[in-house]
């Protein structure tokens, strides 16, 4: 029987993976998908807790919350990604040493 | 069938993860993001979250999907891609990624959760509008003007990426 527990071994598993992600990737965008695994995983923690502990859907409440950050997040990354691309034609966070030249 | 659709989900979600974080082709990266967003969606379903299940659809995988892609065909020259030299220390960040997730897996298995007797899945749509305009007022309109700022904030941004362009042809 599936319990809470599998939830969150596999919120665990993918929360690792997008760590991994940001943590070895030098490309921006491939960091904001790590990003976005990282809340990915943390949202299933939140709609399993509220499925298998709290039993009232505020933890879903607070996933709907995750998401619109994510969103928010996604949209202001890409766009100061974009600028710094066109100012300094690199796209390899690890070449960058300043914000503007 | 639970249990069948739970590893289904959970395989394709963490193969198509690992996809994401092994492969050198950012463009394969990104379409890789819609199996595991997918199959996220399909793990919100089996707990009953149906708004999440579809908001995930819709935002994920319709939004912020098509947004990386914009942002990658806007970035890269995609044929310059390979050969390119695209992680860094990936030894020392599995050995992170390993202690992470063994500590993670140790705290939930080691953790007497306390779980209540499950009941039927109701539809959720409804309570959750109840919720967002009694309980979660404030959080709610707050995360409306968060959004109205994020989209001005990316239009001035990339507005300033224009002018950038026709100072600096390069």
């Amino acid at each position: 029987m599936i319990g809470l527990n599998h939830f969150l071994v596999l919120s665990a598993i993918l929360f690792t993976i997008g760590m991994f992600i940001v943590m070895t990737r030098r490309h921006g965008i491939m960091m904001l998908m790590g990003l976005e695994l990282i809340l990915n995983a943390a949202n299933l923690n939140l709609v399993a807790f509220s499925r298998f502990v709290e039993g009232s859907i505020r933890g879903q409440a607070f996933a709907i919350f995750v998401i619109i950050l994510a969103v928010a997040e996604a949209a202001i990354a890409l766009a100061i990604i974009l600028s710094i691309y066109s100012n300094q034609a690199r796209i390899n966070l690890d070449e960058l040493q300043a914000l503007k030249e | 069938m639970f249990d069948f659709l739970f590893y289904l989900f959970a395989v394709i979600g963490v193969g198509a993860a690992l996809f994401v974080a092994f492969t050198p082709n950012v463009v394969h990266a990104a379409l890789a993001l819609v199996p595991t967003f997918g199959s996220l969606a399909g793990l919100y379903l089996l707990l009953g979250a149906d708004f999440i299940a579809v908001t995930q659809v819709a935002i994920y995988i319709g939004a912020i999907l098509v947004l990386m892609l914009f942002g990658i065909m806007y970035t890269h020259n995609i044929a310059r891609l390979s050969g390119e030299q695209v992680t860094m220390q990936v030894g020392a960040g599995l050995v992170v990624a390993l202690i992470t997730l063994f500590s993670l897996v140790a705290a939930v298995i080691s953790t007497d959760w306390p779980v209540r007797e499950l009941s039927e899945p109701q539809p959720t749509v409804r309570r959750l509008g109840v919720l967002f305009l009694t309980d979660y007022l404030l959080p709610f309109e707050i995360a409306s003007v968060l959004l109205l700022i994020a989209l001005v904030g990316a239009v001035v941004i990339s507005h300033s990426v224009q002018a950038g362009k026709s100072k600096d042809p390069s």
